[in-house]
């Protein structure tokens, strides 16, 4: 009997819910089989905590006397972006101060950026902030050098383009003798290691397949506190090729986040430096999947040893765009620390952590049982297989015919 | 009697050279050996407390830096700031002995301080900068 997202919400508010986390639907699957466990359970929680790159803070200063519309800002010297209403800012999570001496000497350090600035206003701490404007009649003020906190900020929240990617590859080096700097992490030479970053079975659209439950207006846990999917994310590509069961084999959908920093705790909203590469933020994100039938409770049951990723050469074919992945392997494979690539053995290095995968999605399970978190039904849902929807690369156009005009 | 905790690095023309022996052997000193193990570039590291008196300690030191041995006090030591730590794993593959290792019943990252040879080569990898090192 199909349930609806009603009926599971009057549950939850009566405290009489079976939420279960997406580890601990694979155990009741395998016993009870899908139609019973599609009976009992009505929420399965995932949860992932990972490096998210497109990711920001939306902020409103509020104004100071006189009035001034900020052209240029930065936070503790990272700038940020200020080309909206007078003193709205976007920070993005990749940003470095002017200063950051980068990959001058490589491989650099990146210490601090963007990322280490929303993590430190989610801490609660002072961040010091300058401004320069141009002046005009109705916002006088040109300078402005002031230290700013969370708590006196009208609005401060995550806004992240694209977050909590539907599976992602495997990242090796085939170069003989040069370790490479990635956004992978250091993948070390000559098949030294292989980096991958996915929590695999406990991974929010790794138990929604089809995208059947999430989409626009889902209600998630998003750094510690409550947050939405406000749309598809950038580069959402369903289309990817899927294994028997519906499983993207390779990068697939993906999610537009928003939520209230205010809410949020500085250990799900993280800081990190990726050495020789540049800094970012890890988001900690989950999603509680509504088991409406017993289609969506087989999705939640998925395994790792069903969930296969693409091994891709990041020393020449992914950054050149030259050939394919050299194989396939499952988390499973993924997880036991080792793998085998062209005939030889591997050590992985995961980048993204199951330890707090697994207490994101408790957390939320925790939520749901006590009454405070309801499931949402989407406004509508994230364009699916069937919907053409692909990821292309950019076709470039060069329009000044060599430098002739 | 005096004792010295100290780093050796064996460039790698001397890894299987028995230089432990013959200084143990030539100035009459006991040792321990703490950890050893060979980085990445091939270099040897051997974490050592030598006991003897201060006269044969001093020489036995200067012969093995003559022999090319570089040698260092350690002072120097790298502990996990585990309020800083994520349990990532992205540490696991660079560490050359497995200090840090990722338990794969429990999925919990550990460091194990008494393998760890302060290369600091886990430093400017972990991307919360959660390894830190102490003097
Ligand atoms: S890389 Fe850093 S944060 Fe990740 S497990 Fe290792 S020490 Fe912890
Ligand atoms: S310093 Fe870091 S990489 Fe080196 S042995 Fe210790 S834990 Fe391992």
């Amino acid at each position: 009997m199909p349930k609806t997202y009603a009926e599971i919400n009057e549950k939850i508010k009566a405290g009489k819910a079976v939420v279960v986390t997406a580890e601990e639907m694979i155990d009741i699957v395998e016993e009870e089989g899908t139609t019973k466990a599609a009976e009992r359970v009505d929420v399965v929680t995932t949860g992932t905590f990972g490096p998210m790159c497109s990711s920001g803070a939306m902020l409103n200063t509020g104004h100071p006397t006189p009035r001034m519309k900020y052209s240029r800002v930065w936070l503790n010297e990272v700038p940020a972006y200020c080309g909206l209403a007078a003193v709205d800012i976007f920070i993005g999570v990749t940003e470095l101060p002017e200063n950051d001496p980068r990959n001058r000497n490589h491989p650099g350090l990146f210490s601090y950026g963007g990322g280490h600035v929303i993590q430190e206003l989610v801490a609660g701490k002072d961040v010091r902030m300058a401004a320069e404007a141009y002046g005009t009649d109705c916002y006088p003020r040109r300078e402005l050098e002031t230290l700013i906190n969370i708590a006196d900020l009208n609005q401060a929240y995550l806004l992240n383009p694209r977050n909590a990617y539907q599976n992602y590859g495997v990242a090796v080096n085939l170069s003989r003798d040069r370790d490479i700097y990635t956004y992978m992490g250091v993948v070390q030479a000559d098949l030294g290691s292989a980096s991958f970053c996915s929590a695999g079975q406990l991974s929010p659209l790794l138990n929604d397949p089809y995208y059947r439950t999430i989409g626009i207006g889902t209600r998630i846990f998003l750094g510690g506190g409550t947050g939405y999917v406000y749309f598809q994310g950038t580069q959402h590509n369903p289309t990817q090729a899927r294994s028997e069961n519906g499983v993207p084999m390779g990068g697939a959908g993906t999610i537009a986040v928003v939520g209230d920093m205010k809410q949020m705790r500085p250990e799900y909203v993280v800081g990190v430096s990726f050495y020789g590469y540049g800094v970012s933020l890890a988001v900690g994100l989950g999603i509680p999947i509504p088991i409406l039938n017993e289609e969506i409770a087989r999705y939640t049951a998925v395994k790792d040893e069903d969930i296969v990723a693409p091994i891709l050469d990041y020393s020449r074919a992914y950054p050149y765009n030259e050939g394919g992945p050299l194989g396939h392997v499952s988390y499973a494979e993924l997880k036991s620390g080792q793998i085998e690539v062209n005939g030889r053995k591997v050590p992985t290095t995961p980048l993204s952590s199951y330890v707090k995968a697994r207490a994101i999605a408790e957390e939320l399970k925790q939520w749901i049982q006590a009454g405070e978190f309801l499931v949402s039904e989407p406004a509508e849902l994230l364009p699916s297989a069937d919907s053409g929807l692909g990821f292309k690369p950019l076709k470039e156009r060069p329009f000044n015919n060599g430098g002739v005009i | 009697m005096a004792t010295r905790r100290i780093v050796m690095h064996f460039p790698p023309q001397l890894i299987d050279e028995p230089i432990i022996s013959g200084l143990v052997r030539t100035f009459d000193l006991e040792f321990n050996i703490l950890r050893a193990s060979i980085t990445p570039q091939q270099e040897g590291v051997m974490v050592i407390v030598l006991e003897g008196t201060e006269a044969d300690l001093v020489a036995a030191l200067r012969n093995a830096q003559e022999k090319g041995v570089r040698v260092e006090p350690l002072e120097k030591e790298v502990v996990c700031n585990e309020d800083k730590c994520t349990e990532c794993g992205a540490c696991v593959t660079i560490c050359p002995t497995q200090a840090l290792a990722i338990d794969l019943e429990t999925r919990h990252v550990t460091f194990d301080a008494d393998k760890c040879i302060a290369c600091e080569l886990c430093v400017p990898v972990c991307p919360p900068r959660a390894m830190e090192i102490s003097f």
